[in-house]
């Protein structure tokens, strides 16, 4: 318990970029996810298959095998670089790879709440002369996002979970802190352990609960 | 809703699928001006795709990543025997282990947690809700270190990943098996009651049976998450597939970018087979008259909201992953 206390400072700046690494992964995740759910239900074919050949191929691959890459292969032998530091750098890379692999999920949870928008709905759209595009933005997109918060907020919480994989390149996210607390008090493991799984149930648990209620108080009433 | 020659029934749209113009309610037919712009866009598009690999190839060539002596080694039959399989063969080895004891693991907890007795209930749904609600990164790292500070065990790590994988997935299992249970209708377990079977005899002669069938399918696309997360035994040094793409191949030939492909590339194979799998199975109990329940959503995945006659593509699976690993 002891050790908790002592090393509260260095639990906080893990978490602390855990949820750094949660919003800014989850924002562009949120956006590169709609524009794969609109090219996936565009007229142009080709964009539909690049679309459905994306979300295959990232949904088939462990995140694991996605933040390697990004950290070795675009970091180390691309030299794909964001900042002179070299931690700044890897924190970016990691955002890069959740970004990418959750993009796929949300893209499909977005098209699953295309699926809840009325026909008449469109087909209303179509009628008074709209394009696809305004089609999309006016009246389809609005509607399915409303229907699919509760859906985004479970892929949410998989996001802060998933984002201790970044510990795949070094980042010092919760769980690269966590073993390198365990190696350092190998006394107060146990202690160390359910004092980061609280602090995660303290991330995950408001969150879940703030979606349900967003997700009653946004629902489209029909 | 009558169909006219301009909007699509959701009927219709599947059928002309295939067809060069695919009808959606999003979108009219086109024209002759829309198929000229639509013509004009798609070339657009290839071009900014092309581009787009040119880069790509580019800057690999710019990093001499396209030099042969990096891809030649994936034609040799000997890397792939001593450096790829054993790594393959350890991945395929920790997922079987993990899902022949997370399966057990689910039924149990699931059971468990629709028990009479709240003192098998409540324990049981608490182990259920914590781990599913911890990461299995830290799980395994706990496992790793806990062992040998607390047990005094030395933990290699592939029991470490094995048993994060089976209290993560087992926890999720758990989760499906109950839901399972509960979409059976109540009139089964009533009837069977009413027959004169005892609690234990409506669970394993009525119930069960049936949730089987209904959630057969989710419990396989379970496995695929499964199989997925055992990449995470990289970051403990476990010895698999990501590891001879990762640490193995590049330490002997150099070549990080093309062996994480290659590797991705064998994930990518072998999921969509398991993949298949779990489609399969998921036509067969939907149209299966052995259960009077309907079938399970996969796990983690979110209430399929998938309205009849929506405005989506057709083929929209059945719930929605979260992609929790």
């Amino acid at each position: 318990m002891q050790a908790l206390i002592d090393e509260f400072p260095v639990i906080r700046d893990a978490f602390w970029l855990t949820i750094r690494l949660t919003l800014a992964s989850g924002f562009m995740a949120l956006v590169l996810g709609t524009i794969l759910a609109a090219m996936r239900v565009s007229p142009l074919p080709v964009l539909r298959t690049i679309g459905t050949a994306y979300v295959n191929i990232v949904r088939n691959t462990p995140l694991t095998l996605v933040i390697v890459f990004c950290g070795l292969g675009l970091g180390l032998v691309l030299d794909v670089s964001f900042s002179t530091s070299l931690s700044t750098n890897y924190l970016w890379l990691s955002i890069i790879g959740l970004s990418a692999y959750t993009a796929a999920f949300v893209c499909e949870a977005i098209r699953a709440g295309i699926n809840t928008v009325p026909v008449g709905q469109a087909e209303a759209a179509r009628a008074i002369g709209l394009t696809f595009m305004q089609n999309l933005r006016l009246i389809v997109l609005p509607q399915a996002l409303r229907s699919v918060v509760a859906p985004l907020g479970s892929i949410l919480i998989a996001l802060i979970k998933n984002t201790t994989v970044a510990a795949a390149i070094g980042v010092g996210e919760a769980s690269l802190t966590m073993k390198t607390l365990f190696e350092a008090h190998g006394d107060a493991v146990v202690p160390i352990f359910f004092g980061f799984a609280v602090a995660f149930l303290v991330l995950t648990l408001p969150t879940g609960l703030l979606f349900t209620w967003l997700s009653k108080r946004l629902a489209v009433i029909r | 809703m009558s169909s006219t020659t301009l909007t699509a029934e959701p009927k219709p749209a599947r059928e002309r699928t295939r067809s060069a113009e695919r009808v959606s309610v999003l979108y009219d037919v086109p024209g002759p001006k829309a198929r000229l712009r639509n013509t004009v866009l798609t070339v657009l598009v290839v071009l900014v795709a092309l581009f787009a690999v040119y880069a790509l190839v580019t800057k690999l060539d710019e990093k001499n990543q396209l030099d042969g002596a990096l891809w030649t080694p994936f034609l040799r039959g000997d890397v792939w025997v001593n450096l790829i399989l054993p790594g393959l063969l350890n991945t395929l080895s920790a997922a079987l282990v993990a899902a022949v004891i997370a399966v057990p693991f689910g039924f149990v907890f699931g059971i468990a947690r629709l028990s009479e007795h709240s003192w098998i209930r409540v324990p049981a749904g608490a182990v259920v809700e914590f781990f599913r609600a911890i990461p299995l990164l830290m799980m395994i790292f706990a496992v790793m270190y806990g062992g040998s500070a607390v047990f005094g065990l030395t933990v290699t790590p592939f029991t470490a990943v094995v048993t994060g994988l089976v209290l993560y997935n087992g926890s999720v299992l758990a989760e499906i098996v109950r839901s399972g249970i509960q979409s059976v209708p109540r009139g089964q377990s009533e009837a069977a009651l009413a027959i004169g079977l005892r609690k234990g005899q409506v669970m394993r002669m009525i119930l069960l049976p049936q949730a089987v069938t209904a959630m057969m399918p989710a419990i396989v696309a379970q496995l695929v998450v499964l199989l997925k997360d055992t990449a995470l035994g990289f970051i403990v040094s476990f010895e698999d597939l990501l590891n001879a793409g990762a640490r193995v191949l590049p330490s002997n030939f150099n070549n990080i970018i093309p062996a994480v492909m290659v590797i991705a590339v064998v994930y990518i194979i072998i999921n969509l087979i398991v993949g298949a799998l779990a489609t399969w199975l998921e036509r067969r109990s939907r149209r299966s008259r052995r259960t009077a329940a309907r079938p399970v959503a996969p796990a983690d995945s979110v209430a399929a909201p998938g309205a009849p006659g929506g405005v989506a593509a057709p083929g929209m699976p059945g719930g929605v992953t979260t992609g929790d690993d």
